[in-house]
């Protein structure tokens, strides 16, 4: 029986730690709740031939962002447990966070926040926004859009299924051997991380040449690079990224997953291993990471300024530039993440002037949503709120990075609460605000209707007082000498006020992503009077607002094409068309629905969750199902269909009465 | 006449669209060979970083046999050539010749892995397994990365084979032929690079 479920006991349950078993039967009581909700309402038929078995583009983008939310909550969840832990363990008391349970709460909060809700609103918003704004029907390869969809849910899974079989890793986000090598951390936790990471690891790279493909291959007639709207352009560039980086990520996790199932020696501190090779590696695709969540981000920015301020971006060329500048230099910065590492004066040298250079494009942007707004007529929306806090806030974030990036200054404050301060100054500032404002600004092209204003803008003053009072503190702690990732302090060092005043902050933040979660909610139930009919509520400029919302499944009915910059805006105000409306419907190519993905990602889940556990078995029989899912699919040749052009004509109409209508 | 007219331009439009998707196929494999190529660009750095890490036991030198070696390499070389002379019978549409090139390639290939695993074989059971040293963990890391590659390279080729024999030349079994071409030269240009750095640079 200890053989058939390998190192699996009823011991893995933690029902001896209190916060830990608390949070499972959470979450498994969360889960239940849902499985009978959707049993009870019978729609297990219609989510997994809507849904779980759509190619369709929009389809996977709002899961990814609906899991993204999801995960947000744990996310932020484990960041008010440390909160809190630091806000009261102080001199005599400990806190209710043992050290071990510290240790995974951090570990967790970093890879769920990173991998499993920026990662996945990031995808999912190129997902919903760049074929219709490319003007194509679906990406390149739909098939591998789910199947890149479902192995990110297998990492999802696993992070969740860490928390009530098992234990997590307790070795930091990036996981740094030697600690993470098997004599150190000899438990299940740093084998959850490594698998988690890898399986959704590798689907994003799918994702990445699949959008890649998309968008090199996919334009509509007449959009020329340099006629690409914005988000597509960092898009793109951040899908570059992802091809070049996360091999990177694949071949660390690999040589320690060698090192910790097969007992060889790359990254061990014995027979040779050398565990800078593993930080090396890890940053090389660690750094480039942090620019595949912020390019987008700065898209959508881009994106929502131009449109609220009623004016063409500012110097679109040289955001292009700029974009493309940050692309290569983000390869070139990586060893500031460790200049303590010694590798000497003039190797920091070099990658501390990379890392400052870095900040020339970067102000470039800036500028040029300065200047976009400047004499623009703005309508102040939610959106516009999160872009004005962003540009304040990164910037600031911006000026703590170069600061961080003179290595004479580094070494003082390397592994200091001022890097978790800085960092967060940019992922919430830039990252974070982006998505905010990018999902209400394409929720009515997405959904058909507007979200909540006022919700909406509740939650940007909250996140944006709530960050300052949370952050702010950490900058002071750090030079008071206070490092990151402890979970208690003696109270002769002063801390403890300012990490009280770091809790209230993290107060503040909760009431924002409340507010968010209501503005959801109230969006979702007020639907009705806020439907938007038009296809295109906000007077856009790009592709995406020239069809309806939300759009069929074919996207477009004609495929557009274009002359300028920004084709709908010329359309509807300088009487240059972009759909030749004299032809007639043309039959349309579609990808068919298929499950294949999902049954892989099944397989891909049992394959990890046996390799975690040492279940042999279980290893081999998933490894086996999945080469038979991949052939069965090599063997399908019937993967496409055609919409006939009176079934287009037929929805077109309906779509058109829906509008005169409105 | 309307429905014909119809038919016409439906059929003229399923023919653009597989020569679109072959465009978008071999581009985006093109792209995945970039990636796969970073991937063993780490295990050639890590190679590079600790081939001199023997921890007191036997180097490149006493290890490698490169009369052995120039063997595998000669085997994978004529099965690229082999696969080329296949890719020049798919033109012909001429499948008879396609089924015989992509089986000599395949006893090739699957004579180059047995080599090799004949050759990691006799390094473990003399006590230089990868647990040995850094030396020895990065060099079974490079060359095993490289054999599995090959390995799932020849299980595609047996599916193709299959997919040939039984579909014929068709547009889609085209595109696989394709990828799989690259596929296998790139594991060739691999080779060559595993074979200087690994083994004559180590020898030398």
């Amino acid at each position: 029986m200890i053989d058939f479920l390998g190192k699996l006991t009823w011991d893995a349950i933690p029902i001896h730690e209190p916060p830990a078993i608390i949070a499972g039967a959470m979450m498994v009581g969360g889960f239940v709740f849902l499985v009978a909700l959707v049993t009870y309402f019978k729609k297990w038929g219609y989510l997994w031939k809507e849904w779980f078995t759509s190619v369709d583009h929009k389809r996977i983008g709002l899961m990814y962002i609906i899991i993204a939310i999801v995960m947000l909550l744990r996310g932020f969840a484990d960041a008010a447990l440390m909160r809190t832990q630091q806000a009261i363990s102080v001199g005599s008391n400990y806190g209710f966070l043992p050290p071990d349970h510290y240790n995974q709460i951090f570990t967790a909060h970093g890879v769920i926040m990173i991998f499993f809700v920026a990662m996945p609103l990031v995808v999912g918003l190129m997902n919903l926004v760049v074929p219709l704004q490319i003007g194509a029907r679906d990406v390149a390869f739909p098939y591998l859009n789910s199947l890149s969809f479902w192995l990110f849910m297998v990492g999802m899974v696993l992070m969740m299924l860490s928390l009530v079989v098992g234990s997590f890793a307790t070795t930091g986000w990036v996981n740094y051997a030697p600690l993470s090598e098997k004599v150190y951390s000899p438990g299940v936790g740093v084998d959850y991380y490594i698998w988690a990471l890898q399986i959704s690891g590798i689907g994003t790279t799918i994702s990445g040449i699949n959008f890649f493909v998309t968008i090199i291959k996919m334009r509509c007639p007449g959009m020329t690079l340099m006629k690409m709207p914005v988000f597509t352009w960092t898009a793109l560039c951040s899908n570059i990224l992802i091809i070049i980086s996360f091999p990177m990520m694949t071949a660390a996790l690999a040589l320690l997953t060698l090192d910790r199932y097969l007992g060889f020696h790359f990254f061990t501190d014995t027979a040779g291993g050398n565990p800078m090779l593993y930080v090396n590696l890890i940053w090389a695709w660690g750094h480039p990471e942090v620019y595949i969540l912020v390019l987008p981000a700065f898209g959508v920015f881009s994106e929502v300024t131009s449109t609220f301020s009623r004016k063409p971006l500012f110097g679109y060329a040289t955001m292009v530039y700029a974009t493309v500048s940050i692309t290569v230099l983000s390869f070139i910065v990586w060893v500031h993440h460790f200049f303590t590492m010694g590798a000497g004066a003039n190797v920091n040298a070099f990658f501390g002037i990379m890392t400052t250079i870095i900040a020339i494009p970067t102000g470039v942007k800036i500028f040029n949503w300065l200047f976009t707004m400047f004499r623009g007529r703005i309508w102040f929306t939610a959106p516009m709120y999160f872009t004005i806090g962003f540009i304040i806030t990164f910037s600031i974030g911006g000026m703590t990075g170069v600061l961080l990036a003179v290595p004479g200054a580094d070494f003082i404050l390397h592994n200091s609460l001022f890097v978790v301060a800085h960092f967060h100054n940019v992922i919430i500032g830039g990252v974070v605000f982006a998505l905010m404002a990018g999902l209400s600004f394409w929720c009515p092209k997405a959904l058909g209707f507007k979200m909540n204003e006022g919700f909406g803008k509740a939650s940007f003053w909250f996140w944006l007082v709530g960050f300052y009072v949370a952050f702010i503190p950490l900058y002071v702690l750090s030079f008071m000498g206070a490092t990151r990732r402890i979970s208690h302090y003696d109270a002769s060092t002063g801390w403890h006020p300012l990490f009280v005043i770091a809790f209230v902050g993290m107060l503040l933040i909760a009431v924002g992503i409340a507010c968010q979660v209501l503005q959801i909610l109230v969006s979702i139930i007020k639907a009705k009077e806020n439907q938007d009919y038009t296809g295109d509520p906000w007077d856009g400029r790009t592709l995406e607002w020239a069809t309806s919302s939300p759009p069929p499944f074919y996207n477009f009915a004609r495929i557009p094409t274009v002359e300028t910059l920004e084709p709908h805006w010329d359309a509807k105000h300088n009487a240059k068309p972009i759909f030749d409306e004299s032809k007639p419907y043309e039959d349309i190519h579609m990808p068919r629905n298929t499950g294949v993905g999902a049954i892989i990602g099944l397989f891909a889940f049992t394959l990890s969750f046996g390799l975690i556990w040492y279940i042999w078995w279980l290893v081999i029989a998933s490894g086996l199902a999945i080469f038979a899912c991949v052939v069965a699919r090599s063997l399908d040749h019937d993967i496409d269909y055609y919409v006939p052009a009176e079934e287009v004509e037929r929805i077109e109409h309906e779509l058109m009465l829906r509008r005169n209508k409105a | 006449m309307t429905s014909q007219i119809l038919n016409n331009h439906s059929a003229d439009h399923h023919h653009d669209h597989d020569a679109e998707a072959t465009a978008k196929v071999a581009f985006g494999f093109w792209i995945y060979i970039m990636s796969d190529c970073i991937l063993f660009s780490c295990f050639f750095a890590s190679y590079a970083v600790l081939h001199t890490n023997v921890f007191g036991g036997a180097g490149p030198k006493e290890l490698f046999d490169l009369n052995y070696v120039m063997v595998e390499t000669f085997l994978l070389l004529t099965s690229s050539f082999t696969y080329g002379l296949a890719m020049l019978a798919t033109h012909k549409n001429n499948k008879g010749q396609v089924l015989v090139w992509l089986f000599i390639t395949f006893l090739l290939g699957l004579g180059f892995i047995g080599m090799e695993i004949n050759e990691f074989h006799h390094l473990i059971i003399e006590g230089n397994g990868p647990s040995r040293s850094a030396f020895l963990s990065s060099f079974f890391g490079l060359v095993g990365l490289h054999g599995l590659h090959v390995t799932c390279g020849l299980i595609w080729m047996a599916l193709l084979m299959f997919q040939v024999s039984t579909r014929g030349l068709t547009a889609m079994v085209n595109r696989k032929l394709a990828c799989l071409s690259l596929f296998w030269h790139f594991l060739d240009i691999i080779w060559i690079f595993v074979f200087t750095v690994v083994y004559l640079m180590g020898v030398m």
